[in-house]
């Protein structure tokens, strides 16, 4: 259990601390740790985190960092009292690399933000940041597995399951993009839309 | 922060409320609790309260958001530990960030505890079916809007496209990728400017 901790706080520090373009990139990058990677979660029970951060009040990316804590504890068979240590790290973890890039780096930093180093490598960063959220929508969306006589991708019925699901998705997506509705709205709406549909 | 004349200083003085730790770590809490879709939402609410009470001037919000962009982390975080600073120091950024973050994990800590009672729940189950592709159209708008901020020419296409070919399908981890980028794209523009 103590590896696990371990494990969890490393894994969230190196999130913070490499994290650029806000709580969407940071959704890619703990999905890719905790659910590819390390496999401590599988996609249905990330989705479902992702949509309760998505809807609580406070920072996404704080949100989904506290609740998968407590979710890889939990569904790794040990009690309420690991889940709420685990949750404290993965928080605490993603926080920390702010403050020390802030007091290390900073007095150099407010002379360096204007370098063209730094210009430059925000610029190309901003179009990888984009292809690692679509990654993490994808993965989301289907399944690729490298095992086997060969690649095989499915759709991940999980979260998925028939053509009603593609039909909220793709409404979801249209309304959203172009502000017709906020996320906290459009997740409810689909929650009633759940309660009618299944 | 305030004009010459003597009315303009009064109004001035009226308006800075006393300043102690635990007002700024309530503003803060509820700038994190008020503040749902993410740290731009943040800055308007930000400005408001801590201009209202005299704690920070007009400029530094301007130096506080452009640090906070470009620093990694959460934008919501930085924001607190940059504006925090200004504030009152290191003892200021710590009491913000704590005021920022607290009131999210003890909401999420509660969903999470009692959630798990739930999610076997027949109707949990059928509402939860019904977000779930919601949820993922809402990681994919993000992505849309970076890519029409960051994509501007055939090569950033590719390497938005080549970074997701490797995360989805490769199952590269994205930190190498990110590191990859600073270190040539750093590399590459100081070899440059040597030249």
């Amino acid at each position: 259990m103590l590896l696990l901790f371990w494990q969890i706080f490393s894994t969230f520090f190196v999130i913070g601390l490499f994290n650029f373009g806000g709580g969407g990139a940071m959704l890619s990058l703990i999905q890719a740790q905790v659910v590819s990677i390390h496999g401590w979660l599988d996609e249905g029970a990330f989705t479902d985190i992702v949509a309760i951060s998505q809807t609580t009040p406070g920072p996404i990316g704080i949100n989904c960092a506290t609740y998968v804590g407590f979710e890889v504890f939990h569904s790794a068979g040990y009690g309420m009292a690991a889940g709420i240590i685990g949750s404290f790290a993965a928080t605490l973890a993603v926080v920390l690399p702010s403050f020390l890039v802030f007091f290390f780096i900073m007095k150099l930093f407010t002379r360096f933000h204007e370098a063209p180093a730094f210009t430059a490598t925000m610029t190309v960063l901003k179009p990888s940041v984009a292809g690692l959220i679509a990654a993490a929508a994808l993965v989301l969306i289907l399944d690729f597995n490298w095992g086997g006589a060969g690649p095989a991708v499915r759709v991940l019925t999980d979260n998925f399951p028939d053509w009603k699901a593609w039909l909220l998705f793709i409404a979801a997506f249209l309304l959203s993009y172009f502000n017709k509705i906020g996320p906290i709205k459009l997740i409810l709406l689909s929650a009633a839309a759940g309660l009618l549909l299944y | 922060m305030h004009s010459g004349s003597p009315r303009a200083f009064f109004c001035y003085i009226c308006s800075m409320e006393k300043f102690s730790y635990w007002q700024l770590f309530l503003v803060f809490a509820k700038i994190g609790t008020f503040t749902i879709g993410g740290g731009y939402a943040m800055i308007p609410v930000i400005e408001k309260e801590l201009s209202k009470r005299g704690w920070i001037g007009e400029n530094d919000l301007d130096d506080i958001i452009v640090l906070a962009q470009s620093a990694p982390g959460l934008l919501a975080v930085n924001i607190a530990i940059y504006a925090g600073y200004k504030v009152s120091g290191i003892k200021g950024s710590v009491t913000a960030t704590i005021g920022a973050v607290l009131p999210s994990f003890l909401i999420i800590l509660l969903i999470a505890m009692f959630f798990t009672n739930f999610k076997d729940n027949e109707v949990v189950r059928r509402i939860f079916q019904g977000i779930r592709p919601v949820a993922v159209a809402l990681i994919l708008v993000p992505a849309a809007n970076m890519a029409k901020k960051g994509c501007t020419s055939w090569w950033t296409w590719l390497l938005a496209a080549v970074t997701m070919g490797l995360v989805a399908f490769l199952k590269v981890s994205p930190i190498w990728i990110i590191i990859t980028i600073i270190v040539c794209a750093a590399g590459i523009t100081t070899l440059r400017k040597g030249n």
